[in-house]
């Protein structure tokens, strides 16, 4: 699974430079992120290179934050219909998508989607989605050890 | 019960009686308040220019109150009724903002105070064979040199030790077999927990009482106490506008304090409106001395909010009992006329362990209504991650205060360590609506 850094920011001016120089300071590299907004805050999502010290320094610096596991979705060619058919195969089985943000990656044209779900474990998910042609990423491969 | 007296012809003077007293004793106090600059003119102000126009107690109605700013605008002199040769003793308190208050007492006004805590102490069933180690502060503070007086009064074996010096105090309580303390709760509390490091247990004291005072405690903290140390603990009530200690004490019945009324005058009032409240309902402590010559003070308002009890205390005692003080009017809030206290609001923050200690509380107006926001901050260990449960967590928090204050706040939350910080005395409210 691919682990996400969840952030709880207030919805002002700065907040979130005061989490990117944090990470510039300790050279932690984001590759994907999304803010979620609710009045006078909000949460800040990230997948960074190395989630664990991301979470730790963050949470040494003050900043509420937690590890989450999401799945890493990808489709290896970029084409249209590969969110549909995505979606398709989750409504057949009754699985609602609680969360996800997705984005391709301009140089290898690869789609990647980070997911989380509202009933894990009701159904084998990976498998599901890995008989539609798609991949799911492992934390082994996404990270350097 | 055993109910013993110091001066049973007034602890126990018909209510008539009483009143008759405070009649004739607030002519006094008129009659030497008009020797001073503050009361010539306050009084004046009131169309109050002899004590004969003071017939009965519904002309108390007709007096201006008193608060503490009036003694700081008026130190040191402005409310000295005598010559300062007088004068044998002063009291001051440099209160919190610096501007000092003082309180000036003649020989016979030491005298009559005295009395009052020599009948305190009666009260609760204390007589000359017992030993008092009084571990209140002496000095310029009321609380040490008050109890001090009114236990050589009475006969005791005094020890004026004064606080602090644990050792030093468990070693005289040993040596002297002291029965009764005069002391902080929080110390008390220390002591116990000290008591082992001097290889003494609680019942190798001789202790049969304490008089608690001087910080606020609660019920639960007495109870505590009392099993900690198989004692008896009484509350007591003072200020130092009123001397000290002695205003009210609380019998041998435990059942809340008797206020002196042949003493005091004893007012309940609505902090808002200055409209006297009956017996039982939740007010501020308005009092007057009248047994003080050289320094006169009406109607002065303590901030102290308490209630009264009606029905009568099974002593045998007329003097109405004043409830355990129930916070201060200095924080009241009045939010769309409802009354409103930070310590309510703290009460329901300090029960829900996904937000920090740390609260602000913010008062706006918004067209004719008042909208009261508490912000509160995030506690980093209790955070999930999850948006619902930051969603939960404030219609919890809302919930629970509209249930405790029948107002419906906002309520936002705030990062770890984003509201302010406060060294000493902290100031948790904002209140924009005074600048309309």
């Amino acid at each position: 699974m691919a682990k996400q850094v969840t952030i709880f920011l207030e919805n002002r001016p700065g907040r979130m430079k005061s989490i990117s120089d944090v990470l510039l300071e300790n050279n932690l590299n984001i590759w994907a992120f999304t803010i979620q907004d609710r009045g006078e805050f909000g949460l800040m999502k990230m997948i960074v290179d190395k989630p664990e010290k991301a979470q730790l320094i963050l949470a040494d610096r003050g900043f509420a934050c937690v590890l989450k596991d999401v799945l890493a979705v990808v489709a290896e060619k970029d084409q249209p219909g590969n969110l549909d058919k995505l979606t398709t195969a989750l409504w057949e089985r009754g699985v609602n998508i609680k969360d996800a943000y997705g984005f391709v990656s301009p140089k290898d044209r690869q789609g990647i989607c980070f997911m989380e779900f509202e009933n894990p474990g009701q159904v084998n998910l990976e498998e599901i989605i890995a008989a539609y042609g798609f991949k799911v990423v492992s934390g082994e491969q996404l990270y350097e050890p | 019960m055993n109910v013993t007296f110091w001066n049973k012809e007034v602890e126990t003077m018909s209510r008539g009686g009483i009143e008759q007293l405070q009649v004739s004793r607030m002519q006094q106090r008129i009659a030497d308040a008009l020797k001073t600059p503050f009361y010539q003119h306050r009084l004046a102000r009131a169309g109050i220019s002899s004590p004969q126009q003071f017939r009965s107690l519904s002309d108390m109605q007709k007096l201006p109150f008193a608060a503490k700013d009036d003694l700081r605008q008026n130190y040191p002199t402005g409310l000295l009724a005598v010559a300062m040769e007088q004068v044998v003793r002063i009291h001051s308190s440099s209160g919190t903002t610096g501007i000092p208050t003082v309180i000036y007492l003649a020989q016979e006004d030491l005298n009559a105070w005295t009395d009052l805590l020599a009948r305190s102490i009666v009260a609760t069933g204390c007589t000359r064979k017992d030993v008092f180690q009084n571990m209140m502060s002496y000095g310029l503070f009321t609380g040490g040199l008050g109890l001090h007086y009114g236990a050589e009064r009475v006969g005791m074996t005094v020890i004026p030790v004064g606080g602090g010096n644990t050792q030093r105090q468990i070693q005289l309580m040993k040596n002297f077999k002291t029965t009764v303390l005069h002391i902080t709760p929080s110390y008390l509390l220390h002591i116990h927990s000290r008591l082992n490091e001097f290889k003494t247990r609680p019942q190798d004291l001789h202790l049969k009482k304490a008089f608690l005072g001087a910080e606020p405690y609660s019920e639960n903290t007495r109870l505590k106490l009392e099993e900690l140390y198989g004692i008896d603990a009484y509350n007591s009530y003072g200020l130092s506008e009123m001397n000290g200690p002695g205003v009210a004490f609380e019998c041998v019945y435990k059942q809340d304090m008797h206020l002196w009324e042949d003493a005091y005058i004893l007012e309940i009032i609505d902090p808002a409106t200055g409209q006297p409240l009956p017996d039982g309902e939740k007010g501020e402590v308005v009092l007057t001395n009248l047994v003080r010559s050289a320094m006169p003070l009406f109607r002065y308002r303590t901030r102290d909010l308490a209630f009264v009890h009606p029905e009568p205390c099974p002593c045998g005692r007329t003097h109405r009992r004043l409830s355990r003080i129930q916070g201060r009017t200095d924080d009241m809030l009045i939010v769309n006329g409802v009354n409103v206290f930070p310590s309510q609001i703290e009460e329901v923050i300090m029960s829900i362990p996904e937000v920090g200690t740390n609260y602000m509380i913010h008062l706006a107006r918004v067209g004719s209504l008042d909208k009261l926001t508490v912000k509160v901050e995030i506690y980093s260990k209790m955070f999930t991650g999850e948006l619902n449960a930051l969603d939960a967590l404030k219609n919890r928090i809302r919930d629970r205060l509209r249930a405790l204050i029948t107002i419906n706040p906002s309520i936002e939350l705030h990062e770890p360590g984003a509201l302010p910080v406060f060294e000493g005395k902290a100031k948790r409210v904002v209140d924009e609506r005074e600048k309309l």
